[in-house]
């Protein structure tokens, strides 16, 4: 589903942020990716969704090279890739349920089917009972669990999180952990990176290990390997 | 584009106009302002124009042959002031009927000058017309150096006055209307920079899930529209209600005269469309152009 060949990122300041990665991604796989801080992970995951180009090399989505990909083209990409991010990026002026529905909304969905669409999320996530509330008024996992509602609320192929659980303390991570693995057992793909070493070593997934901008690991059922 | 994509941008669009008041205020009023100008300025253009245009067509050489010049001569002359390139057409009045047209145009009073139709003083003179008003003055330079040619008229001083007022005001006047629209374009593109960037976040999300540019584009372009032809309102209601008092002010005045104003209607209907099209024109223009940036994300 997601393959890179011979991906290298250099930004214009001159700083080379991947360096010749070669990596294959199969549909339903869940994967973490590791690494120091600057090492570039986040290069790795921003070039998923196209918000980074790469200099050198192709990475193919769905059988689509996004290095070739028409600027016209890439909302046509997202909406079959869903995002999380660390900072949850909700709108605080909409309620939970607007905040998933404006997924929708603005890519014109039939208005017919959006209610049914979010409320299936919100229950998958567990948010059901707070979908009238606004953003302020949950707790940092609920936050994120409303993240989650809407980055898969198109039923995309592919989830992709960068650091989801960084700024949750650890009994909530276990809970959105608890999310991705359900979502990924519905058959979507997901692809984290992530910095908690608890999560990486409890539940084994596959992990990838970006040092200096090259994959220095890949190991099924991998630990996190590094000194938290 | 659905209808209810159409009614969520209007909605979008009318409720950040509202939020930025006094920006939606100030760029509504800037361009109000702009076209105001604009339409005063377009309307008095627009008539000295075609005053300029009657007057131009008016515009004709009279050449006055020798009175000892014979038909032989005066054919010769004809001849020669035909083969200058920018001659339309030359006519031959003969100093008779130029008495009678001098006659006719006096009236009743023309009536003295028919003793002299026993002793005629006038000259027979070559009408000449130019292909373009502006080459007369070259063209009479060249005639009055020719043979048998006792003199040349075509109100010298007078015409080339007209010419160059003309030229002089429209050329002011449409420099001063870049400056006006540029100024209103730029108000207009920072209010819409200032409601961009209120929302930036919404913008980023919506990339984020694959929203199109054109849908994130149309709230702001909408929202443009709405400021320049809300600024073109107050000047087209100005322009209408004006024009129409003035002229029936002043086309008295000048009945009798060859001048004369252009008619309420089209003229003043045509001036307003104008002037809403320009205001929806710079807002549109203005917006896009600071939405432009935003959209890399």
């Amino acid at each position: 589903m997601i393959e890179m060949k011979d991906v290298f990122k250099k930004y214009p300041n001159g700083v080379m942020a991947v360096n010749g990665i070669n990596v294959k991604i199969d549909q339903g796989e869940f994967v973490y990716v590791v690494g120091p801080s600057g090492a570039g992970k986040s290069t790795f995951i921003k070039m998923m969704y196209r918000e980074e180009k790469p200099t050198k090399g192709s990475i193919i989505i769905n059988g689509i090279d996004l290095a070739k990909l028409k600027e016209k083209k890439v909302p046509l990409l997202r909406r079959n890739i869903g995002v999380v991010f660390q900072d949850f990026k909700l709108l605080p002026r909409l309620t939970v349920y607007e905040n998933v529905a404006f997924a929708l909304e603005v890519i014109e969905e039939n208005p017919k089917n959006i209610k049914k669409r979010v409320m299936d999320v919100l229950d998958l996530v567990r948010l059901k009972h707070k979908a009238r509330h606004l953003p302020d008024e949950l707790s940092g996992g609920e936050q994120q669990r409303v993240s989650i509602a809407r980055s898969i609320v198109n039923s995309p192929g592919a989830l992709i999180a960068d650091e989801p659980t960084g700024n949750l303390d650890p009994e909530t991570s276990w809970e959105i952990m608890n999310i991705f693995e359900e979502i990924n057992f519905r058959g979507t793909t997901i692809v984290m990176a992530t910095h908690n070493r608890e999560i990486v070593n409890t539940i084994k997934k596959r992990v990838i290990a970006i040092e200096s901008g090259k994959i220095a690991r890949d190991e099924v059922k991998g630990e996190y390997g590094y000194e938290a | 584009m659905k209808l209810n994509t159409l009614r969520r941008h209007l909605r979008e669009s009318t409720k950040n106009l509202g939020r930025n008041g006094w920006m939606t205020f100030a760029s509504v009023s800037a361009v109000t302002v702009t076209l105001l100008l604009v339409g005063v300025f377009l309307v008095i253009m627009m008539n000295l124009n075609s005053m300029a245009t009657s007057l131009e067509k008016d515009v004709r050489i009279s050449v006055h042959t020798e009175l000892t010049s014979t038909k032989e001569q005066q054919e010769a002359l004809k001849a020669e002031i035909v083969k200058i390139p920018e001659v339309a057409t030359v006519t031959f009045s003969s100093k008779d009927q130029e008495l009678e047209k001098m006659i006719d145009s006096f009236g009743e009073d023309g009536k003295v000058f028919a003793l002299y139709e026993q002793s005629n003083p006038l000259h027979d003179v070559f009408i000449v017309e130019t292909k373009k008003p502006q080459e007369i003055m070259a063209v009479a330079d060249k005639v009055e150096k020719m043979e048998y040619v006792y003199s040349v008229n075509y109100g010298k001083g007078k015409v080339e006055k007209i010419f160059s007022t003309v030229g002089v005001s429209r050329n002011v006047g449409i420099g001063l209307i870049i400056g006006l629209l540029f100024t209103a374009m730029f108000l207009i593109s920072n209010t819409i920079k200032i409601t961009i960037f209120a929302r930036r976040r919404e913008i980023e999300i919506m990339k984020l899930v694959g929203a199109t540019n054109w849908f994130i584009r149309w709230p702001f372009f909408l929202e443009g529209l709405f400021l320049g032809v809300l600024g073109s309102l107050i000047p087209i209601g100005i322009i209408l209600g004006f024009y129409n008092y003035l002229y029936d002010m002043i086309q008295p005045q000048l009945n009798g005269t060859f001048l004369e104003l252009l008619p309420f209607n089209p003229f003043a209907f045509q001036v307003t469309a104008l002037l809403l099209l320009i205001g929806a024109f710079i807002g549109v223009w203005g917006s896009l152009m600071s939405v432009r940036k935003f959209l890399k994300v």
